[in-house]
């Protein structure tokens, strides 16, 4: 999976979280959590559906790195490499 | 009940509704005068087809679709008829204080659908519970749909459930006259809620007991009282009311639909499921004495009769034993329109007669071709509304398994 295709893995499903959120004026270096309406369960929707779909296991310790699009997508991108 | 001071006398000033055929007092008032039933047919996981009542309403008129996801049918139908009830009252939180809100959802239970979804779902991932989801603790919780009710109208005072099995409406109505007679709040918002179409095991549970209702036609499924009748049909539902002090209401110049005279709860302390006739009449009695109403005072007897055999004799015999087939009062059922809303059946029937006191009609029983000899109350409305000189009193009935009764009158005000 390409950096660019595991970024919109993720916006899809933060979009299927919610569908009014605004994702076209995101800052990818921001944190999600500063610019969408999300919260922590939210962010374990995103952690769960990404289990979900790719089998996935993403350790609590590991959350942080899921702080904005960009870090989602650096940390997920060896991860998928083979999806 | 009649020398309570005004700050005592509890009157109801706003309903909020979702049934089977209606999402609003006036639509259901009119399908019910009608004898429109609008059951279906639903198909369950596991289980297959059953007649049910199932509810359409505008489900995003008070919150958006992602607070529906996250939380429950009974939170989503409760928002709305919250939201729908203090609407009707007029009631802005202007004249009342957040904090000084109770909410008070009765519930015959709460947790299964989301439970049994919940273990469908790790089905599909060899039953690991690392997919087992993170919301399932707040969606299962019983105050839950209480909770969303609060959440979404920021009110910061008391919110629980009352769990009373099928009684659960009425005795949700009676712990918002208790609270507010009690001054520990100064408006109620109660009633009840019921998402349980959604689970298979409750239908399969009825159906397992021989309860559960079978009909080629779902509309005609449910009949209390008919001699055919062969059991329940599950709905969904839910109806919430304002409750109010008397003398706030008249402050406020509130619109009153009437005023809780009388309720009393009680329980059978014999069986699991079946219900028992003498203890129900106890609980009639005991309402009655408190309303400081003779039986020939009730205007209507809204049944709770859900269109099982021994359900229904049972009622018949206690309604016989303490109103005696008195000429003056009139007996009607609702589920036979809209199914058994369980834990919103109680308040969803009560709203669906309280027009009566401004039209005077009896909304009709439907479905009862041939009156069933151990039911033979003279005075049932059936096929048709029957136009009174004037409704006065309506008792409504409610009784729950493991043997809860509940009687609430409200009158005219």
């Amino acid at each position: 999976m390409t950096r660019n295709e595991i970024k919109d893995i993720v916006i899809e499903i933060i979009e299927d979280i919610d569908e009014d959120a605004e994702m076209d004026s995101l800052d990818s270096e921001k944190p999600l959590r500063d610019q969408l309406d999300l919260d922590s369960m939210d962010f374990l929707d995103i952690v769960m559906e990404l289990r979900k779909r790719y089998k996935l296991q993403i350790p609590e310790a590991d959350y942080p790195q899921l702080a904005t699009l960009t870090s989602c997508v650096n940390y997920l991108e060896p991860k998928l490499q083979d999806v | 009940m009649q020398n309570l001071t005004e700050n005592k006398r509890i009157v109801i000033t706003g309903v909020g509704l979702v049934s089977p055929n209606a999402g609003n007092l006036v639509e259901f008032r009119e399908k019910l005068l009608a004898g429109i039933s609008e059951i279906g047919t639903v198909d369950l996981r596991y289980f297959g087809k059953a007649p049910a009542g199932t509810c359409s309403f505008d489900e995003t008129k008070y919150r958006k679709k992602r607070e529906n996801k996250r939380g429950t049918r009974a939170g989503c139908i409760g928002v709305y008829c919250a939201n729908e009830a203090l609407q009707d009252a007029s009631i802005d939180f202007s004249e009342y204080d957040l904090d000084r809100t109770g909410v008070y959802i009765g519930l015959t239970e709460h947790g299964t659908v989301e439970t049994e979804n919940e273990v469908y779902n790790i089905s599909q991932y060899d039953y690991n519970t690392e997919y087992w989801t993170h919301h399932h603790n707040p969606r299962t919780v019983l105050n839950n749909p209480a909770g969303e009710i609060t959440m979404n109208l920021g009110i910061t005072g008391p919110h629980y459930a009352v769990g009373a099995a099928c009684a659960a409406g009425n005795a949700a109505l009676i712990q918002g006259v208790q609270m507010l007679r009690l001054e520990e709040i100064d408006l109620a918002l109660c009633g009840g809620i019921s998402e349980c179409t959604g689970s298979f095991g409750i239908f399969a549970s009825f159906k397992a007991q021989g309860a559960l209702a079978e009909h080629e036609d779902p509309k005609r499924a449910s009949r209390p009282f008919d001699r055919d009748r062969n059991g329940i049909v599950i709905s969904e539902g839910g109806c919430v009311y304002t409750l109010e002090r008397l003398d706030k209401a008249l402050q406020r110049g509130a619109k009153i639909y009437g005023e809780i005279v009388g309720y009393a709860i009680n329980s059978d302390a014999r069986d699991f499921v079946l219900p028992y006739g003498p203890r129900q009449a106890e609980c009639m009695r005991l309402a009655l004495k408190r309303a400081e109403l003779a039986p020939e005072e009730i205007s209507l007897i809204n049944t709770h009769a859900t269109g099982t055999k021994q359900g229904d004799e049972e009622e018949c015999r206690a309604i016989l034993e303490v109103f005696g087939n008195n000429p003056s009062t009139y007996i009607n059922n609702t589920k036979s329109l809209i199914g058994h809303a369980m834990g919103a059946a109680g308040v969803l029937e009560l709203a669906g007669n309280l027009p009566s006191f401004e039209d005077g009609l009896v909304h009709p029983t439907i479905n009862l071709d041939n009156l069933d000899p151990k039911c033979s109350l003279t005075n049932i409305v059936s096929g048709a509304p029957k136009q009174l000189d004037n409704i006065q009193t309506i008792l409504n009935n409610s009784f729950g398994m493991v043997g809860i009764n509940s009687v609430v009158i409200v009158k005219k005000f």
